[in-house]
């Protein structure tokens, strides 16, 4: 064999193939990142992005192939080794203790003592002397609960340099930050990289890739389609390498024609979990024939706001009004017998059964429909003819209704609650985050439906933390920021800075005035 | 369908290695103890199906155990963990007992299922209670349900030593009425075979039923896999809790009524024993599932039936609770089978 030299390569993998049961993960996938480069890998959910970081990790150990650090062969068979090989990995679920401090949650495992004690004034002085070098700024006394997001996931990053980590790896960093967080994160990047790291952004936004890094592997189904440079290539290519066809990013859509008022929301004021309010008095309106999108953070009332509004969550005061019927106090049931649909924030809790077949699955909700029961007994034929039907119509992978839930991929689950949902005719669809986590091509289809659902006179409450999804659906654009709406505008007449402006608490007439 | 009968099948698998495994550690603390395993295995196995007597007592321990076992089966169906079998049991004997005395002049067709419709509505409103308070009030089922056999078994004891005591001073209530009881296939010497068990094969079926063909059974079924997605369905929580709860209290109660009106033919305070509580253990190596179920109560009513024989034989009964409790382990702690399972299918392909 010969010998190569991969010196100017901070990581190189070789040959990696990992199985799971019945899954090939990734087959001999060869990955080169250069040193000090910023490095995308891009691909559709299930393509292996995630476990092959998680072999550069140590969290997974390969079946096959090699791994080398700085040109020379590692082992890595924990995430020790790979603190040691100075490779660090920042999670998508980030790993901190909400109770603790920002300079109790970086040195935890590696805490400076003096003596027996735990040296807090030296771990202090360590950490700020860090986020002034890489300019990231956060107050080391802070708890970790009061921060916002953006700043959590800086303490994360921190948390990854403390332990001299050369070599960071980002798992989908942006999912839930907003446009100027996501902004403040790539100078982060950017100033990492100048001071000499390496750095791995698994990501699926492909303007994010095209904005900041140097070049790009891209996967599909466990192997690598593609090795670009970023300078090379466009948006449309990579799409078109992670799903293997031609895809629309944007969708397609005429204008639409709002008819009468179907929902709507007066000064509404619900609780969250721990009995603090999250929607405080909030109004606002779905007309049939339009996609009202509701723009925002995650954990600005989105949920409790869905939630009230389908029946889930108790409201303290104020008026849920649909089809003209005041429903407030009306059972998840009944609203949806009266044509309420829901396409729930998430999936695997609120929408699908895991334990349950797909067949069961697509009439959750309908089960005592006289379609499927005669009051006792379920019409299992029945059940099954019509759940056929729909795994055709949707294209439900694999097609076949004995599947148990948990057994479908994101997107498929998906598809089988979107399938359910329409199925039964609504006249309202309250949608949440409804592509979060689903590939390129899942996208392309649930976005194709809930227009066409628009098209046939539906009026659509569409919740995203996906500002791109939120422009390219919606009719009206309302933000919401700490449980109020800051404004309503429509996409043509808006700009996403000017929408990320009131999701970070500013009002739309202050902003305008202020321009 | 294939990804049923693999499910399907590990779940056999898993009971019937936890069954085997307990053998044989059973059988290293019968050789440190000095004792011959095969002996001790051949006098259980003896003990249990060697004479007619011994099949018809086998299967009359099997018949309420099945009946316990479905109950808290059900239960554990829709999420919950009825530990209060043994009061349900109480309560519906009590109760059964009671109306029996009170049928005589009924013909058998109807007084028979007067007294089972009384036995079985005492344990299901009975276990209805801590139905209700969990729904309701957010009281734990498990704390509720042993307070609540505590309960029973003082008003049983106060009953039958007092407003419902039969002459001659005993703890006891009297007899029930000749048309309330269940009639004998066969008699052997002094064990009787009762047509009870068809109460239990009946009950199988018609829990199996319920859980796999009726709308209650997906709401129950719903509710105890993810009650999220149950309410976002529409599906009322609180009515199912309550409404399993009562179902699996039926079970219990109607495990009560066959001992009244095909054993005893009266209460006394000793008859729910504690099939109640054997019930968690016949549910949890039945898998929660009816047949197997029924397969487990044959386990346990063998090696209880058989466990004299081995006494006789000289090898201590309470070796049969190890094995017991270690089928229970094991069953409960099925990673442990998996992971050695999945092992092995490793090194197969190394």
């Amino acid at each position: 064999m010969e010998k190569v030299d991969y010196s100017k390569y901070a990581v190189v993998m070789k040959g990696i193939t990992k199985r799971f049961p019945g899954v090939l993960a990734n087959d001999h996938v060869d990955l080169f990142v250069k040193k000090g480069e910023i490095h995308a890998i891009v691909g559709e959910n299930g393509a292996g992005k995630t476990t092959l970081m998680s072999q550069l990790y140590g969290l997974i150990r390969p079946d096959e192939g090699k791994i080398y650090i700085n040109g020379v062969e590692k082992q890595i068979r924990n995430p020790n080794d790979a603190i040691e090989a100075k490779i660090g990995m920042v999670h998508q679920h980030f790993m901190l203790v909400d109770r603790l401090s920002v300079v109790e949650n970086i040195v935890l495992g590696q805490e400076p003592v003096k003596g027996p004690f735990f040296d807090l004034g030296r771990a202090r002085k360590e950490i700020r002397e860090l986020s002034k070098k890489f300019g990231l700024l956060v107050d080391p006394d802070a708890i970790i609960e009061d921060l916002p997001v953006g700043m959590q996931q800086r303490v994360e990053i921190i948390k990854v340099l403390y332990r001299g980590a050369e070599i960071l790896i980002l798992d989908e960093p942006t999912a839930v930050l907003t446009p100027q967080e996501t902004n403040e994160l790539f100078e982060i990047l950017k100033n990492l990289q100048k001071q000499g790291r390496t750095i791995i952004l698994i990501t699926h936004k492909l303007n994010e890739v095209m904005a900041i890094t140097e070049s790009v592997t891209v996967m599909r189904l466990g192997k690598v389609t593609g090795v670009v440079k970023t300078e090379e290539t466009n948006p449309n290519q990579l799409a078109n390498m992670m799903v293997g066809r031609e895809v629309l990013l944007t969708v397609e859509k005429e204008k639409a024609h709002p008819g009468e008022e179907i929902l709507q929301v007066k000064n509404l004021v619900v609780k969250e979990n721990r009995g603090i309010e999250a929607v405080k008095g909030l109004s606002l309106s779905v007309k049939k024939g339009e996609i009202v999108g509701i723009a925002g953070v995650a954990g600005n009332g989105q949920t409790e706001l869905t939630e009230a509004i389908t029946g889930l969550r108790r409201v303290e005061s104020g008026k849920i009004i649909f089809k003209g019927e005041d429903i407030t106090n009306y059972s998840p049931k009944r609203r949806r017998e009266m044509g309420m649909g829901h396409i729930p924030e998430d999936r695997l809790k609120h929408g699908l059964i895991k334990l349950f077949p797909v067949y069961y699955n697509f009439i959750l909700g309908e089960h005592d429909n006289s379609k499927f029961s005669d009051g006792i007994f379920l019409k299992i034929e029945e059940i099954k003819r019509f759940s056929e039907e729909l795994v055709k119509r949707f294209d439900v992978r694999p097609p076949k209704i004995d599947l148990l839930g948990m057994n479908l991929s994101g997107g498929n689950q998906q598809k089988v609650i979107v399938a359910r949902e329409i199925a039964f005719n609504p006249m309202l669809m309250v949608v949440s985050q409804p592509t979060r986590g689903l590939d390129v091509g899942a996208i392309e289809f649930i976005h194709k439906t809930l227009i066409s659902m628009r098209d046939k006179g539906i009026g659509i409450l569409l919740v995203s933390m996906e500002l791109e999804e939120i422009f390219s659906l919606s009719d009206r654009i309302l933000a919401i920021y700490e449980g109020r709406i800051m404004g309503e505008t429509t996409p043509d007449k808006t700009t996403p800075e000017e929408v990320g402006l009131m999701m970070a608490g500013h009002k739309l007439e202050d902003i305008r005035q202020e321009a | 369908m294939n990804i049923k009968k693999y499910l399907l099948n590990e779940k056999v698998i898993i009971s019937l290695f936890s069954v085997l495994i307990s053998l044989v550690i059973a059988a290293i603390v019968m050789i440190v103890i000095g004792k011959n395993p095969l002996v001790a295995y051949a006098a259980l196995f003896y003990g249990a199906f060697g004479t007619k007597e011994a099949i018809i007592d086998n299967i009359m321990k099997a018949s309420p155990l099945i009946l316990t076992g479905l109950a808290v089966g059900f239960g554990f169906r829709a999420g919950l963990f009825n530990i209060g079998a043994n009061g349900q049991v109480i309560i519906g004997a009590l109760l059964s007992a009671y109306v029996g005395t009170l049928v005589g002049a009924y013909p058998f067709f109807l007084s028979i299922p007067l007294v089972m419709i009384a036995g079985m509505l005492g344990g299901a409103a009975w276990a209805a209670i801590a139905g209700w308070l969990k729904a309701y009030r957010g009281a734990h089922e498990v704390i509720t349900t042993i307070m609540l056999n505590y309960v029973a078994t003082f008003i049983a004891n106060y009953v039958v030593n007092g407003p419902f005591q039969a002459p001659g001073g005993v703890p006891k209530s009297p007899s029930i009425a000749y048309s309330a009881q269940f009639p004998n296939i066969m008699s052997v010497g002094a064990t009787s075979l009762s047509t009870i068990i068809f109460v239990s094969l009946a009950a199988i079926v018609v829990i199996y039923v319920i859980i796999q063909r009726t709308t209650i059974g997906y709401e129950v079924k719903a509710v105890g896999f993810n009650p999220y997605a149950a309410e976002y369905g529409g599906i009322s929580i609180g009515k199912n809790v309550v409404l399993a709860m009562a179902i699996s209290g039926a079970l219990a109660g109607l495990a009560g009524t066959t001992q009244v009106v095909g054993v005893y033919g009266r209460y006394f305070g000793a008859l729910s024993g504690s099939m109640g509580f054997d019930g968690i253990t016949i549910a949890l190596i039945g898998q929660n599932d009816p047949i197997g179920i029924a397969l487990a109560a044959f386990l346990i009513s063998s090696i209880r039936t058989g466990s004299n024989q081995m006494q006789i034989a000289g090898v201590p009964k309470d070796l049969v609770v190890i094995i017991q409790g270690i089928i229970i382990f094991l069953v409960a702690a099925n990673r442990i089978i998996k992971t050695i399972r999945i092992r092995k299918r490793k090194e197969a392909e190394a």
